[in-house]
């Protein structure tokens, strides 16, 4: 109740004294959902070709800090929208540098990847409080019924920060979109593959309608 | 030997957050799996994930975790589900178990609306407890 107070709070004041700054749209999800790939896609469709937001790979974990581009701007059918796109390190309750190892990574590099991965966790859930809005990408070849998925929803529900579900990699012949949606059904959901841009602009276009 | 510790509503519903998740954990840093009476609030919960990752190191990777929450996602009517929730902010989330293991012994814990799967390190086996 009382973070809930908190939030709306910090929300209000800073529109009651001050001109509005950009808001933040942050891309949250479990290891591996695709959110950096989703970022990369968001930077070159409204940036240009040659931006990204940080490298991709197989290997969980491959985002473990913050990162952040200012300044997007947004337009579809008379829409517009300027932000600030934050990506966050993949949320896990467990990391074990052994899982690295196979994925042929010297034990030194495995290691030292899961220390800076257990800070980048850490970071991501303490970035929450600063979000506006939030696009939860899920992976929609893995079963949605995780406690990381439930949690992260959970806690943006808590915070009243409205939430979108991208449903990524629907490219995949073992995509189930349905089976997310079933999970999630309070929640707007779009099925995208950020690789190829498959729906993308749908993804746009009910990222305008649910920013407030 | 696979140990599971009851927790009931009562023992923790007069805690703090903070002391909360340091009972909880310091259960699970003794592998054992933590069945607990209710659940933790959302911000706990990430609080719990927080406080998991400043602690893991070469024994203790990190924990699995899992809510079972049957009757506000299944049997309640909207109303009731609203009475619920200010039952719930007044006393306390009661409703539902949770359950939360070592990672070095849980290897996995796979949720379906109908059942929890828990694949256990030790045993190599599939563990099955219903949650209708």
């Amino acid at each position: 109740m009382i973070d809930r107070i908190k939030h709306i709070l910090r929300k209000l004041l800073p529109s009651l004294f001050a001109k509005r700054r950009h808001l933040k749209i942050g891309l949250y999800g479990p290891p591996n959902a695709g959110k950096t790939t989703l970022a990369n896609r968001i930077c070159k469709d409204w940036l240009g070709e040659d931006a990204i937001m940080g490298t991709t790979s197989e290997i969980p974990h491959e985002t473990r800090e913050i990162q952040m581009k200012e300044n997007l701007h947004i337009k579809k059918r008379g829409k517009e929208l300027t932000f600030n796109l934050v990506d966050t390190p993949g949320i896990a309750t467990k990391i074990d540098y052994e899982d690295f190892l196979k994925h042929k990574l010297p034990k030194k590099v495995a290691k030292e990847r899961a220390k800076e991965a257990t800070k980048g966790v850490i970071e991501a859930i303490k970035w929450l409080d600063n979000m506006d809005c939030v696009v939860v990408v899920l992976d929609s070849t893995a079963n949605p019924y995780s406690q990381v998925n439930i949690t992260i929803i959970g806690n943006l529900a808590a915070r009243d920060i409205p939430v979108l579900i991208a449903a990524n990699k629907v490219d995949l012949k073992k995509a189930n979109v349905k089976s997310i949606e079933a999970a999630f059904p309070q929640y707007p959901l779009v099925g995208i593959s950020a690789e190829h841009g498959t729906n993308i602009d749908e993804l746009y276009e009910t990222l305008l309608r649910i920013v407030r | 030997m696979l140990t599971l510790q009851y927790i009931p509503f009562n023992e923790i519903e007069g805690l703090s957050s903070e002391r909360r998740i340091a009972k909880i954990l310091s259960i699970v840093k003794k592998n054992k799996i933590v069945l607990m009476q209710g659940r933790l609030r959302p911000t706990e919960e990430t609080t719990l994930i927080e406080r998991t990752m400043e602690e893991v190191n070469k024994e203790f990777k990190g924990i699995e975790l899992c809510t079972v929450y049957p009757n506000m996602e299944r049997n309640k009517r909207m109303g009731k589900q609203i009475k619920q929730v200010f039952i719930n902010m007044l006393m306390g989330d009661r409703d539902g178990l949770t359950i939360i293991g070592p990672a070095t012994v849980i290897k996995e814990i796979k949720r379906n609306p109908d059942k929890i799967e828990l694949l256990t390190h030790s045993f190599s086996s599939r563990r099955m407890l219903g949650s209708k």
